[in-house]
């Protein structure tokens, strides 16, 4: 191996430009901001270390299947490795997982999906390692596919998981369901409408698709322990799985948090972290790991897919009756947080409207398709793209305007969620759709310009697939409602976290303020007793020097209001700390020839609670929205009956490009959350949900068709 | 893995006469990709990149010599008046750092059926000069392209240049992906009016094995037009001409379904994108020449 | 192999290269110039993106010893020898197109190319571009703001309170 440059980049975190003055309110600049324009934010990609081994994994290429024998003796033999390890070797616990203890660190005698681990190489250069790699030969015995319900529930089907010992196990209708929520309110049996409409609903898997790959690099200490540096979303969650796996006391299994490149959830399960430091424990040597984007997509879960089915009843003036859905999720071969996905789905699964009678049922299964777990707006982004289609088809059948329809049924702080929790926040959900229909519409024919046509404006951009043939524009909306956590390590609760530290900080409240390290989201700094420090201890600078001067106008203390879990059979309970709504309308031109759709201009409206800090509100709305763009007309993570991914890669699961975001004009209520300190609300998912079912809404007025599937392909809207 | 830098030409030819393993290198869009993500392994990597005499571009008479190393960058910023269809496809490929590096030989080296070059060259008219240390020749591009990733070289050729006849008439060029940039074809059409010879070519890429020309529809088209009389009063062809025409081109596609879209589908998209392309090549025609549209 | 290039101005070369590394790889993991970023290792991202004798390029595509000799510009030689923000560095800061950051250096390198042929470029040669280089925190809202807002700057150079490193 080549030269290695110091290890430098452990250390190089600190922003020590005065950039964030401001109290809570103002717009600041991110505290890694300037480190970011320069290249000089460690990822934990970036992190190197002296006489460091490069880490692989080998990934199960079947979907199911029985390992039949597994010989790693022609791996072992090639110069430069250090370690090929199998099950065989694992020194302690061999399962971890975030709800269920249901995953393999390395699979024993059975692989349950596609890119399962299966072995793992450590060796001197990362090419050393995927050659040896490929000299593990591995004999499999394909196993009949779990696929989807019906294969999943058959009389017959094969068990994934037969020993389950979790604490749902014992009251699921069949082993193969990994959990099942319903939520009844009223008397939905009995309950009557004048106007009925049903739909069947099929969103696709999604990934996350953050930018910067799965990383970590583990260095064996001298206590016999391990220092972990590691991208991730949950610190303190990694290392309660961790420890049991490398047989270690959790004392003795450090880590510190990489920079970490975006997770939008696919980061709160483990991916690198035990294969790590498995080998550097091995080794005794530093190891680090670094997906490519084909691991990555392999190795790490993705956003469930669902098929949902649902009949709303209203009276002739629009009030809803009753609605009464079913959603199923697939879970993929192993639960990782799965049951909180199934929550969402059911308590949130009739959207922001008053409805008396609810008869709501989700469940997720396992099957032999890819794992899925956590993405921005779990369970409620499925299940808003079908119960706004609902509110359209209903609209339809009253001959009623789409966004009366919903102002009529809109929720209000006061009223009462099918779980029998009260709305005792802001929950301006007419408000917000008003103001999204209110705004002007953009002006039609955009691709006209004065020197001739712009393609770029148009259906297909670049490829010049339209200069204006066939094109036809189209109007929706959409809105949602998403429960918010507090959880830390979310992108720009950073620069939050600083801010309310600062300010608590000034009032003289002594430090430090741990609740706020894993937030400052760069690696290894630390707030300490009002400064920050590098890991090594170095005072970068005072916490005084970073806020500036403002006077803190509001004092509150906060401590999250306690919920509680829903009763397994009613759903009902006090489920959820906080709800956040956002409402879009989308304008689409859609070429209804070639079946491409330009989205023209997305606005959207969202109350915020109170925005620390507006530029970064904006800019969660932004991609939040953006993302559910993706979700509406571009990303699906496709797997076959035979439980392989056929697209993973940026060639073909393809995410929006600057030309594909239109303008996004958003209008933000303030209106304070009295249960959040400073009024504060989550922002950053609640647009994830409406953007998606808002742009479908806008195709199927432009199209007339149905589309009960996303992402929406060009093959829908023209029957081929 | 072994790397070779050729300094000339000459030793480069050399090089693939000695080593016919070697694999060429250009741009490396392609190439690099397949290293990347560990689906090859050459044995030896022949670098073309920095071979001067293959970055040459020149006018000859009524075509334009492209050097193998030429980027599509180049074809958008200077030759689009020449190759009007070739510099509509050169700006649909990949990314600005795309079609920095990725070279028209690039395409037909690796034979891809959605490569976008593919179409607007078999409209145009277009010879592959290779060579080799026996000797050089050349080929029409309708001979180039055997099958999928398969091409007409010799394991010691190298491709050195592409000559693509100017445009006589109006060119068009049109794709269809999912994505409004940075997107792999789905199926694309090109079409070429050739006024001086009073023909029409079409062609397809990404709907077939190979990408290849709609000769049944070209025929079709060439006969009512001329029966008509419509190269001389510019007339465009009646709609129901048009129609199937377009119908003759998406009879000629032999599509797969795939990740990237159903093959009903491809046939259908390059049935619109032959409609289309004529259309406007027909408008821009009555435009240029102030005929009656 | 040996490799010797030129990097931000200054002759930097790397010994033991594997033939099938790239420019990317070279940077990252031999000169210690880590600001280039991997992250689909196929040209679909733009998150690699450098300049190589002045063009705009991936560096995950451009093999090692292709840039044997050759002048490489990459997010760490932006800012000048004082630690000064280039202005499209002090743009991304103040509009917020700074997110978890993994596209910005990728994304500088295209929009400073940019600014260097189109003096004020129209929302839609921002958007063309720069569709060579994907993020998925920013909705791009943000870091259009922050190429026009460079893009001002540089054509109304008066003194301006807001830009400082």
């Amino acid at each position: 191996m080549g030269v290695v440059p110091p290890p430098d980049g452990l250390t190089r975190c600190g922003d020590t430009a005065p950039g964030a003055a401001g109290g809570a309110g103002e717009s600041t600049r991110r505290p890694d901001g300037v480190l970011k324009v320069t290249g000089d934010f460690a990822y934990a990609s970036d992190l190197r270390h002296e006489d460091m081994l490069w880490g692989r994994t080998l990934r199960s290429p079947h979907a199911h299947a029985e390992i039949r024998s597994l010989d790693t003796a022609e791996a072992l033999a090639l110069p430069g490795v250090h370690a090929v390890l199998t099950h065989a070797d694992l020194p302690a616990a061999t399962h971890y997982g975030l709800e269920f203890t249901d995953q393999p660190v390395l699979a024993d005698d059975r692989v349950r999906h596609q890119g399962e681990p299966v072995a793992l190489v450590a060796a001197d250069h990362p090419e050393t390692a995927r050659r040896a790699a490929a000299l593990v030969r591995v004999v499999y015995e394909p196993l009949p596919v779990v696929h989807d319900e019906a294969t999943a529930t058959a009389p017959d089907a094969p068990v994934l998981h037969p020993d389950r010992d979790d604490h749902h196990a014992a009251h699921v209708p069949h082993p193969n369901v990994v959990y099942r929520q319903p939520v009844l309110a009223g008397d939905p049996t009995h309950a009557v409408a004048a106007v009925v409409v049903r739909g069947d609903y099929t969103v696709g898997t999604r990934d996350q698709a953050f930018l910067g790959p799965e990383s970590g690099l583990a260095v064996p200490a001298g206590d016999g322990g391990v220092d972990l540096h590691v991208a991730t979303q949950r610190l303190h969650a990694d290392q309660r799985q961790l420890a049991p796996v490398l047989g270690l006391e959790p004392e003795r299994v450090r880590l510190t948090l990489g920079g970490v490149g975006g997770a939008f959830g696919a980061r709160e399960d483990l991916s690198t972290q035990a294969h790590a430091c498995l080998l550097a424990l091995h080794t005794g040597r530093p190891v680090k790991m670094v997906y490519d984007r084909h691991e990555s997509f392999l190795g790490h879960v993705h956003r469930h897919p669902a098929t949902l089915s649902y009949e709303h009843g209203a009276t002739l003036d629009g009030r809803l009756v009753y609605v009464k859905g079913r959603i199923v999720l697939d879970s993929g071969a192993y639960a990782s947080s799965s049951p909180a996905v199934v929550g969402n789905a059911a308590s949130l699964g009739v959207g922001p409207y008053r409805v008396p009678h609810v008869a709501m049922e989700a469940l997720a299964l396992y099957t032999n398709n890819p794992p899925c777990g956590a993405m921005r707006g779990l369970g409620a982004v499925q299940a808003c793209f079908a119960y706004e289609a609902q509110m359209d088809r209903l609209a339809v059948a009253l001959n009623m305007d789409p966004v009366e329809l919903r102002r009529r049924n809109a929720l209000t702080q006061g009223d009462t969620m099918p779980t029998g929790q009260r709305v005792d926040a802001p929950a301006p959900v007419a408000e917000l759709l008003r103001l999204v229909r209110d705004r002007p519409l953009p002006p039609p024919r955009p691709w006209e310009t004065g020197d001739g046509v712009d393609p770029r404006a148009l259906p297909g951009g670049l490829a010049n697939s339209s200069v204006g043939e066939g094109i036809v524009r189209g109007v929706g909306y959409g809105v949602g409602i998403e429960n918010v956590g507090f959880a830390e390590g979310f992108d720009d609760h950073s620069t939050a976290g600083v801010r309310l530290a600062g300010d608590r900080m000034r009032r003289g409240e002594p430090g430090p303020w741990r609740g706020n390290e894993a937030a400052w989201n760069a690696p290894g700094l630390r707030l300490v007793g009002g400064e920050v420090v590098t890991p090594r201890g170095e005072v970068l600078a005072s916490l005084a020097e970073v806020l500036g001067e403002e006077a803190v106008e509001r004092e509150l203390e906060f401590r999250h209001r306690p919920a509680e879990p829903f009763d397994r059979a009613t759903g009902q309970g006090f489920g959820h700390v906080q709800y956040s709504f956002c409402a879009h309308r989308a304008v689409v031109d859609v070429d209804i020839e070639l079946g491409l759709v330009r989205v023209v201009e997305l606005a959207a409206a969202q109350d915020v609670g109170r925005a620390i800090n507006p530029r970064a509100a904006r800019g969660q709305i932004h991609g939040g929205s953006a993302q559910g763009l993706g979700l509406a007309v571009l990303e699906e993570i496709l797997v076959g009956p035979d439980g392989l991914v056929r697209d993973p890669s940026f060639t073909d699961y393809l995410i929006p490009t600057i030309l594909d975001v239109p303008p996004m004009p958003l209008d933000i209520l303030e209106l304070a959350e009295a249960h959040a300190p400073y009024g504060r609300c989550g922002a950053g998912e609640a647009p994830t949900l409406s953007a998606t079912p808002a742009i479908v809404a806008a195709i199927r007025q432009a199209t007339r068709l149905p589309l009960t599937r996303v992402p929406v392909r060009p093959e829908h809207l023209t029957g081929t | 893995m072994e790397f070779l830098r050729p300094a000339t030409w000459r030793e480069a030819l050399a090089v693939k006469a000695a080593h016919p393993e070697a694999v060429p290198l250009a741009g490396g869009t392609d190439l690099m990709v397949e290293i990347n993500l560990d689906r090859r392994r050459p044995e030896l990597l022949l670098d073309l990149s920095r071979l001067a005499e293959l970055r040459d571009w020149r006018r000859e008479s009524g075509t334009v010599r492209i050097g193998a190393g030429v980027p599509y960058r180049t074809v958008i910023d200077r030759l689009a008046v020449e190759l009007p269809a070739l510099a509509m496809a050169a700006r649909t490929v990949g990314s600005p750092q795309i079609r920095n590096r990725a070279t028209l030989a690039g395409n037909l080296g690796t034979a891809s059926p959605a490569g976008d070059a593919h179409p607007a060259l078999l409209v145009a008219g277009a010879e592959v000069e290779v060579a080799s240390a026996r000797g050089t020749r050349t080929l029409p591009v309708e001979e180039f392209s055997l099958g999928p990733k398969r091409n007409a070289l010799a394991p010691d050729e190298l491709i050195r240049s592409v000559a693509v006849r100017a445009a006589t008439g109006p060119q068009q060029f049109a794709k269809v992906g999912p994505r409004n940039a940075m997107v792999i074809a789905v199926c694309a059409v090109a079409l070429a009016l050739r006024p001086d010879t009073r023909t029409v070519r079409a062609a397809i890429g990404s709907a077939a094995p190979t990408p290849l020309r709609a000769r049944e529809a070209e025929e079709f088209l060439n006969g009512v037009l001329a029966e008509g009389g419509h190269w001389a009063t510019g007339r465009p062809p009646p709609p129901a001409a048009a129609t199937r025409f377009a119908a003759l081109v998406a009879a000629a596609c032999a599509p797969v379904d795939d990740v990237r879209g159903s093959a009903d589908y491809r046939r259908h998209a390059v049935r619109v994108l032959a409609r289309r392309t004529l259309d406007r090549a027909w408008r821009a025609r009555a435009g240029a020449e102030g005929a009656p549209a | 192999m040996r490799v010797t290039l030129t990097v931000n101005g200054r002759e930097r070369s790397a010994d033991h290269v594997w033939e099938g590394e790239s420019l990317l790889y070279v940077l990252r993991e031999r000169l210690g110039l880590p600001g280039s970023k991997n992250a689909c290792g196929q040209g679909e991202c733009g998150s690699c993106t450098v300049r190589l004798d002045g063009d705009l390029v991936c560096s995950c595509l451009v093999a090692a010893g292709q840039a044997e000799g050759c002048e490489v510009r990459t997010v760490e030689g932006l800012a000048d020898a004082d630690g000064r923000l280039a202005p499209i560095q002090a743009a991304f800061v103040e509009t917020g197109a700074v997110r978890c950051g993994f596209c910005t250096p990728g994304l500088l390198l295209a929009a400073e190319e940019l600014l260097a042929r189109v003096e004020r470029p129209a929302d839609a040669d921002i958007r063309e571009a720069l569709a060579g280089n994907l993020c998925r925190c920013t909705g791009y809202e943000s870091v259009l703001d922050a190429v026009r807002l460079a893009a001002a700057r540089a054509t109304a150079p008066a003194a301006d309170p807001e830009r400082r490193p």
